[in-house]
């Protein structure tokens, strides 16, 4: 339309988005802000995928991640690089990879159980991200152990689905079962390489039961070993929770819903709301029990939704639906990347299931400290986040982990000084991280999650104390020692020199005076008393 | 028994005492017991003023150096290899100076010390441990003075036994080092010792013929007297009865040069023979000031704080030292000993140590 045919505002034309397109110009908000920002998380939420689908199976992962550099334009700092990342994961069954790689907000995650990730958007994201920078299709091999298919796709951004380029199908002799995913994209590596090998390693930390192997843009080869084939039990999928519900899902819930009555509504379609509970729940929301659902007003479903954050007898919401590491996954794998050893001192607490705003949460601490920690990752307090089995890199100070360890926790009650080398490491699990973004790099304050996390951290601070003070004393009697045995040689060597003696005085007996007390003091030190934090 | 015998024998007595000294510490050792020695303290407060000896001594508060303690085994060690370096210098008959010693002991791992200072304080250890003054031992310090006059000394150093030499002999003086401190005195015409604080004074001074105009041995202590000058102005005043005067500025600082060399010093509180007691101080007097008319300066703070100490030092009791210390802190005045160059160079040999000398 040109100039002067019509009124300007006849042009305006209201249309309503793909997903993928509205993802697509949002980019920023998932992770994807910029080129070496896009290369993390590209790689992040490939491999998420792949263990997701390793620990679904119960088979301990075998992930294979490589980085190639395939072009260098000249004139700008980033590069095409080509990402691929095999795992030996249940596979994805053929009539689900289209839609997998190729669809944004499809996915496996949509029942109520921890996983990593929460939307079915990180995958996509990623192939959509390599095909708008490259316009490049992403390769799919994939197989559940039957045959194998091959498939190459294009995001269809507009309509939000794939468009399938290629597909075939191979014999799978071997029985091979898992995926490898290769597409390029735009990237910077070089100004992401510390924090995706960091990544790595902390992912090895929570998930020690993983072999991971990666091979960077310039050959190098970055191998982190499986130290434990144990698996932490599979999260159990669960109805939801009334307290964690909204309108809409409420809504979406009762079209899908046969029931006759609300009360049957209530005990078939939520978690720990048995007849009775129903019956006293609607009558507090001024619902009859027997009225039917499909006739429910508005306004009624409105004020059902508010009632459940007000009704107190609802039961706590099950954790079976969560899946913690366990004490003696993270103590084995934070030992093994840290490499700590027996001089070193490390305590794992895995607190009892909480929730907040009707989800259930399980939170994790790990604390270390001792000669490693201090050559490792030198003097001071250390902050490892993890949240669903996830390492969180970026905006430390924003979440509420770093607000815990450094405003809520007085160190100096645990014998820890400035310079004292610390890790803290905690690790959120739950139904729904507290995310404050989508990028899902820190967790917001929930006043809940706050004080589980301090109460957590208290918990598993409480021998630092003594572990301080006992090696405070061993340090000091080794040193005694050292100096006894330096100095004495000497003095019975310039002694005898003074004397005139052929021989120097056999200083033995005396060393072995001095050191007959090391085990005693060690005894001693033994008998400390741990200590408890009073608030 | 011959004088040359005698320097012999107070180096075989030393040698002797240093050997004694090993084999006590090995027998601790052998007997399984960590090794101490018992030695005087030296901390200020068992530093006391004795008014008979007229100087400083030590208390009667004694101290283990005991290597059990893991505090003192560090220095225990390092005065044991002191004493080592100290029998090696005087069995070889070498000498060797504080600076030296300390230099010696950086080459010795886990002896070496952190400063000069750890070290002088070591060699200080030593010389109470054995009640004895450090050039005994052959360590001399530094600073050299120089002494000039009709005396007749007799080295008793190797290479130089028997030899004799009069400390006229050289016009700029003699340098008071190791040779001299240990040489025999043998004969003077000299009937006083004139000692002077700075360098110039003392060159004017033989210049000016001072050594025979007054018949005075000329010593010149460079600033505060090293031991081993003290210990030759004593010597001087009980050997052949010489009576002493001592020339300084007139500020508080000159003032403490001279009783330094009169009363001795807190940190050589463990040693008796450096003082001399009846050595007189003849100037640079407040009153000089007055009577003289001198050119002077204004005290500054740091002169005026350090007046205020010495009047309270009893070392300063007597009337002559009151009286001159109120004089400087009335007139909030200092002079020179250079200050006498008003009314020309020889007005001082002339006209100022005649009165003085004359006076007393």
């Amino acid at each position: 339309m040109s100039r002067g045919e019509g009124p300007v505002v006849d042009e305006l034309e209201y249309q309503s988005i793909s997903p993928s397109d509205f993802f697509y110009r949002n980019r920023e908000i998932a992770g994807f802000s910029n080129p070496s920002r896009a290369t993390y998380t590209a790689v992040r939420e490939l491999l998420e995928n792949s263990l997701d689908a390793c620990e679904t199976g119960r088979t301990p992962p075998d992930i294979f991640l490589r980085i190639t550099e395939v072009e260098d334009h000249r004139d700008t700092e980033t590069k095409i690089y080509k990402l691929r990342v095999e795992d030996n994961g249940i596979g994805v069954p053929p009539e689900h990879i289209p839609k997998a790689f190729g669809q944004v907000f499809y996915g496996t995650k949509y029942e109520l159980k921890q996983a990593r990730g929460t939307f079915g958007l990180g995958g996509t994201m990623a192939v959509l991200y390599g095909q708008i920078t490259t316009n490049k299709p992403v390769k799919v091999v994939s197989s559940t152990g039957k045959v194998i298919h091959k498939f190459q796709l294009t995001i269809d951004i507009q309509n939000n689905r794939a468009n399938i380029l290629e597909h075939v199908v191979e014999e799978n002799p071997s029985k091979w079962h898992g995926t490898a995913i290769e597409l390029q994209m735009d990237g910077d590596y070089s100004r992401v390489m510390y924090r995706l090998i960091e990544y790595l390693k902390q992912t090895a930390m929570v998930v020690p039961y993983a072999d991971i192997t990666y091979v960077d843009p310039k050959g190098r080869l970055y191998k982190f070993e499986r130290a434990t084939e144990k698996m932490p039990p599979l999260p159990k999928s669960v109805l939801p929770h009334p307290h964690g519900v909204d309108v809409e899902t409420f809504k979406r819930l009762l079209a899908a819903d046969k029931s006759a009555t609300m009360k049957q509504f209530m005990v078939s379609n939520f978690q720990g709301v048995g007849p009775k509970t129903a019956e006293r729940f609607l009558e507090m929301a001024g619902v009859k029990p027997n009225s039917k659902p499909e006739k429910l007003k508005p306004e009624d479903i409105v004020r059902i939704v508010r009632t459940t954050k007000e009704f107190k007898d609802f039961k706590r919401p099950i954790a079976s639906c969560l899946s913690p590491i366990g004490e003696e996954l993270l103590k084995t794998g934070i030992t093994k990347e840290l490499g700590l050893t027996q001089d070193d001192y490390i305590n794992v607490v895995t607190r009892k299931p909480c929730t907040y705003l009707g989800f259930p949460f399980i939170v994790e601490v790990a604390v270390a400290t001792g000669p490693t920690i201090r050559k490792t990752l030198g003097p001071g307090i250390t902050i490892y986040r993890f949240a669903n089995r996830i390492p969180l890199l970026f905006d430390e100070g924003s979440g509420v982990i770093w607000k815990a360890v450094n405003k809520n926790i007085n160190w100096k009650t645990y014998s820890v000084e400035p310079e004292t080398p610390l890790l803290v490491a905690v690790h959120v699990c739950s139904t729904k991280i507290p995310y404050k973004s989508v990028g899902k790099e820190f967790m917001a304050d929930q006043p809940e999650v706050e004080r589980e996390i301090t109460n957590a951290i208290r918990e598993a601070a409480r021998g630092v104390r003594a572990f301080i003070r006992r090696r405070t004393r061993l340090q000091r009697e080794r040193r005694r020692l050292n100096t006894f045995a330096k100095y004495l040689p000497k003095i019975a060597e310039f002694s005898a020199r003074l004397a005139e003696l052929e021989e120097p005085p056999d200083v033995k007996p005396l060393l072995r005076m001095v050191s007959a007390n090391l085990p005693e003091v060690e005894k001693k030190l033994e008998e400390v008393p741990v200590i408890v934090e009073t608030e | 028994m011959s004088k040359q015998s005698e320097a012999e024998r107070k180096r075989l007595a030393m040698e002797k005492s240093l050997t004694q000294l090993g084999l006590l510490i090995c027998e601790q050792i052998q007997n399984q017991e960590f090794p101490w020695i018992h030695m005087q303290s030296r901390s200020t407060d068992n530093i006391i003023y004795d008014p008979e000896e007229r100087q400083y001594v030590l208390g009667p508060r004694m101290i283990r150096r005991h290597s059990r303690n893991i505090r003192h085994i560090r220095p225990f060690t390092q005065l044991i290899w002191t004493s080592w370096f100290a029998k090696e210098l005087v069995k070889h008959r070498k000498t060797s100076t504080l600076r030296e010693v300390y230099y010696s002991a950086r080459g010795q791992r886990d002896i070496e010390y952190s400063s000069q200072q750890e070290s002088d304080s070591i060699i200080t250890d030593l010389e109470v441990a054995l009640n004895r003054a450090r050039e005994d031992f052959h360590i001399f310090p530094e600073e050299r003075s120089a002494i000039f006059g009709d005396l007749t000394i007799e080295y008793t150093v190797p290479g130089y036994e028997g030899r004799r030499t009069n400390l006229t002999d050289h016009p700029d003086g003699i340098m008071i080092g190791p040779a001299v401190t240990s040489s025999e005195f043998v004969e003077t015409s000299a009937d006083k010792v004139l000692v002077i604080e700075k360098g110039a004074m003392f060159t004017r001074l033989v210049e000016e013929q001072a050594h025979k105009r007054f018949n005075a041995i000329l010593i010149h202590t460079a600033g505060q007297s090293p031991r081993s000058t003290r210990s030759i102005i004593n010597r001087l005043n009980k050997e052949y009865g010489l009576p002493v005067y001592i020339f300084t500025d007139g500020d508080p600082w000159g003032v403490h040069i001279a009783m330094v060399i009169i009363s001795g010093s807190a940190n050589a509180a463990h040693l008796r023979g450096l003082t001399t007691p009846d050595a007189k101080w003849i100037g640079v007097w407040g009153t000089d000031i007055i009577k003289y008319k001198l050119p002077t300066e204004p005290l500054t703070e740091f002169d005026k704080k350090r007046l205020q100490e010495l009047k309270n030092d009893p070392r300063y009791k007597d009337d002559l030292w009151q009286r001159e210390l109120d004089i400087y802190i009335k007139l909030e005045k200092k002079a020179e000993l250079e200050a006498f160059s008003r009314y020309g160079l020889n007005y001082i040999v002339e006209k100022y140590l005649p009165d003085k000398l004359g006076g007393q």
